[in-house]
């Protein structure tokens, strides 16, 4: 117990230094952090990594080395290579070979990932209502495009720059610089600080992990969107943009995924692995999930969806067809996201990681479908893609560490909690989410993450964050593992959520967040993007 | 000459055209309208809410006929899309000045 309350101070104590590092970025208002936080990064190994931008030199012998239970050593390598040049010089190719596998499954994974910007476009524009379906739209599209600039500019640095290297892509570790605060004699790494506009990264394993990292962060960035359509002013959105992809999710997802903090859980404190998430509940859709909360509370509900007595008014959604459509192409792309996070085209865990994936949206869609025909009548379309959904993020961490049966149950109660928590968010938070982006990303990803940590069955994970032994969870005897979740889900909530409602009551002041309500009325399609979506019918646009 | 507006139920708008067809009626017009009537709207859920959609899709057919063949039509319009049930709709007619068919000139009952 003493050992828990310690890790938890811990965490607090860190976290507000982080936050203060934040606030400090944002003091100097430029991208590249002070000289002060270079100087502190650890040194570089020897010898010095050198780019490899025409990868020549990416993939070789070293590359074979441990691959498989029958592959050789390095010792052998050095030894047996003198007496046999030729198994030597084929060793060489085949481990160059293995490198292209894993380059190409994570490049085709990262396109399909991509993708999925379309599906969010499609599910968020169908869910609202036509009179501002331009506006969605536009907001869907060019939170891509920022995203791609903002994570170039500073997010891929702060999230990867201290990753060191990507063992399945090869390359030269130039990614070698980790902001490390050191507390009680352990160390906490921060943000990375190598590769701000992929400057000194020109290497083709870097700008492989860049696109792959880049179209998971911008899902994060697009799921606000949804919980905040309709009513959004669109120069306020662009600044959003720049600040949730350049500075907020790179920072969670480096203590996650880029060497930080929260993956040094395992390795500091004998919490299992660390936290663990396989392809991002946490990282990528509860950041998401709860900064869109935070801005659905600070931008308040649309106009006519709630009664003067606070019940909610339904306000359907214009284009179900193409809703459910996006919510095809999510699931689609979504085998990417996960299968796609082993990042190894030679890791048949992938097979386990893409059928679990397909399950729990299965379970998830079957679950919502069933509650909703048993609660209200009808089995409510609108409901199910959501429930759909929802077991995708639930399954997203825990989906390499679990058999189909732990899928199923993880996506069933996916889809049970998305539609409790949709009511929950509607009735008594009384926050208007139209598409139900809190409840998919943000309640289910956090149960994705606690999934993990509940049901991680041991056979896979081995060497995870430096830890020995496979990921198990708590009903496999590692309790350690579950607290690391909760630690993780924690201070997921709290550090996405606090920073993100402060930066939107401050955007507020400044360039405010919501439309008059004359230009809401009228619809946002012509007043903040000044193109109609369907100029040649107007008898519905105005419906509420 | 009269105007014969009906406003019918939108699925029913094929076995109308069929029975204006037997009875020899040449030419309607067909619009997608909204309305309702006395069985004001109706309530649908979404998302766990319900809303009350007031204005139903139906759909208005326009014809014009000869003031004796009016009985026939609103006859035959009444036996091809009569459900029974709440919204089936209602008919108006209506007197017709005068009508023109614009490519040869003709005026009324030559023009209908």
């Amino acid at each position: 117990m003493k050992k828990i309350l310690l890790t938890i101070l811990i965490v607090m104590g860190c976290l507000c230094s982080s936050l203060t590092l934040v606030l400090a970025e944002e003091g100097i208002g430029g991208p590249v952090p002070s000289g002060p936080t270079v100087s502190q990064v650890a040194p570089a190994p020897v010898p010095v990594p050198v780019a490899d931008p025409a990868g020549t030199s990416t993939g070789g012998a070293a590359d074979v080395v441990g691959v498989t239970a029958g592959a050789p050593t390095a010792d052998e390598l050095a030894t047996m290579g003198q007496s046999e040049p030729l198994a030597a010089k084929l060793a060489d190719v085949v481990g160059h070979n293995r490198i292209a596998i894993n380059m190409v499954w994570v490049l085709v994974c990262g396109f399909l990932v991509m993708f999925m910007q379309a599906g969010f476009a499609m599910a968020e524009g169908g869910f609202t209502r036509a009179k501002n379906a331009g506006h969605t739209m536009a907001m869907n599209f060019m939170i891509y495009a920022i995203g791609i600039l903002g994570y170039w500019v500073c997010g891929f640095a702060i999230q990867m720059g201290g990753v060191g290297g990507v063992a399945t892509l090869g390359g030269a570790g130039v990614l070698n610089g980790e902001f490390v605060v050191n507390l009680f004699g352990k160390d906490f790494g921060l943000f990375g600080t190598k590769g701000f506009f992929l400057s000194g990264t020109y290497d083709v394993a870097v700008y492989a992990i860049f696109l792959f990292q880049m179209v998971f962060m911008d899902t994060t960035a697009t799921i606000p969107t949804g919980s905040m359509a309709e009513r959004w002013t669109f120069k306020s959105f662009v600044i959003y943009g720049f600040f949730i992809t350049a500075l907020v999710y790179p920072l969670y997802a480096n203590w996650v995924w880029g060497g930080g903090w929260l993956s040094q859980l395992g390795n500091n404190f004998a919490l299992g692995h660390g936290h663990v998430d396989f392809a991002g509940s946490s990282v990528v859709h509860m950041t998401g999930g709860f900064a869109a909360l935070a801005g659905a509370i600070v931008l308040g509900p649309r106009l006519g969806k709630y009664k003067a007595d606070g019940t909610p008014n339904a306000i359907p959604g214009h284009h179900i067809p193409m809703a459910i459509v996006g919510c095809f192409i999510l699931a689609f792309g979504w085998f990417g996201f996960n299968a796609g996070s082993t990042l190894a085209g030679g890791d048949f865990r992938l097979a386990v990681v893409a059928v679990n994936t397909m399950i729990a949206s299965a379970a998830g869609a079957f679950a919502a479908m069933a509650y909703m025909w048993m609660v209200y009548g009808k089995p409510d379309i609108s409901m199910i893609a959501n429930g759909f959904l929802a077991g995708l993020v639930a399954i997203t961490a825990p989906c390499a560490f679990v058999d189909s049966g732990a899928a199923a149950f993880i996506g069933a109660i996916g889809g049970i909690l998305l539609c409790l928590s949709v009511f929950f968010v509607e009735r008594v938070l009384k926050v208007d989410d139209p598409v139900g982006a809190i409840s998919v990303h943000g309640v289910n990803g956090a149960w994705g993450v606690l999934a993990l940590g509940l049901f991680a069955d041991g056979t896979y994970g081995d060497g995870l964050n430096g830890v020995k032994g496979t990921v198990k969870g708590l009903f496999y005897g590692d309790s350690g593992q579950f607290l690391a979740q909760v630690i993780g889900t924690v201070t997921n909530i709290v550090f996405v959520f606090v920073v993100m409602y402060v930066f939107f009551r401050v955007l507020d002041k400044i360039v405010p967040l919501r439309v008059s309500p004359e230009m809401e009325l009228e619809g946002l399609d012509q007043s903040e993007v000044g193109v109609t979506a369907y100029p040649e019918f107007n008898l519905n646009k105005t419906h509420r | 000459m009269k105007k014969i507006e009906a406003i019918i139920k939108p699925f029913m708008l094929e076995d109308l055209k069929e029975a204006m067809h037997a009875i020899g009626v040449q030419g309607m017009t067909a619009s997608e309208v909204k309305g309702f009537g006395r069985q004001k709207g109706h309530t649908e859920v979404y998302r766990g809410a319900e809303y009350v959609v007031d204005f139903i899709p139906k759909v208005k057919v326009e014809i014009v006929v000869a003031a004796e063949m009016v009985d026939t039509v609103v006859n035959a319009i009444i036996t091809s899309v009569k459900t029974g049930k709440i919204g089936d709709g209602k008919i108006f007619v209506l007197p017709v000045d005068s009508v023109c068919r614009i490519r040869t000139g003709e005026t009324g009952r030559d023009a209908i």
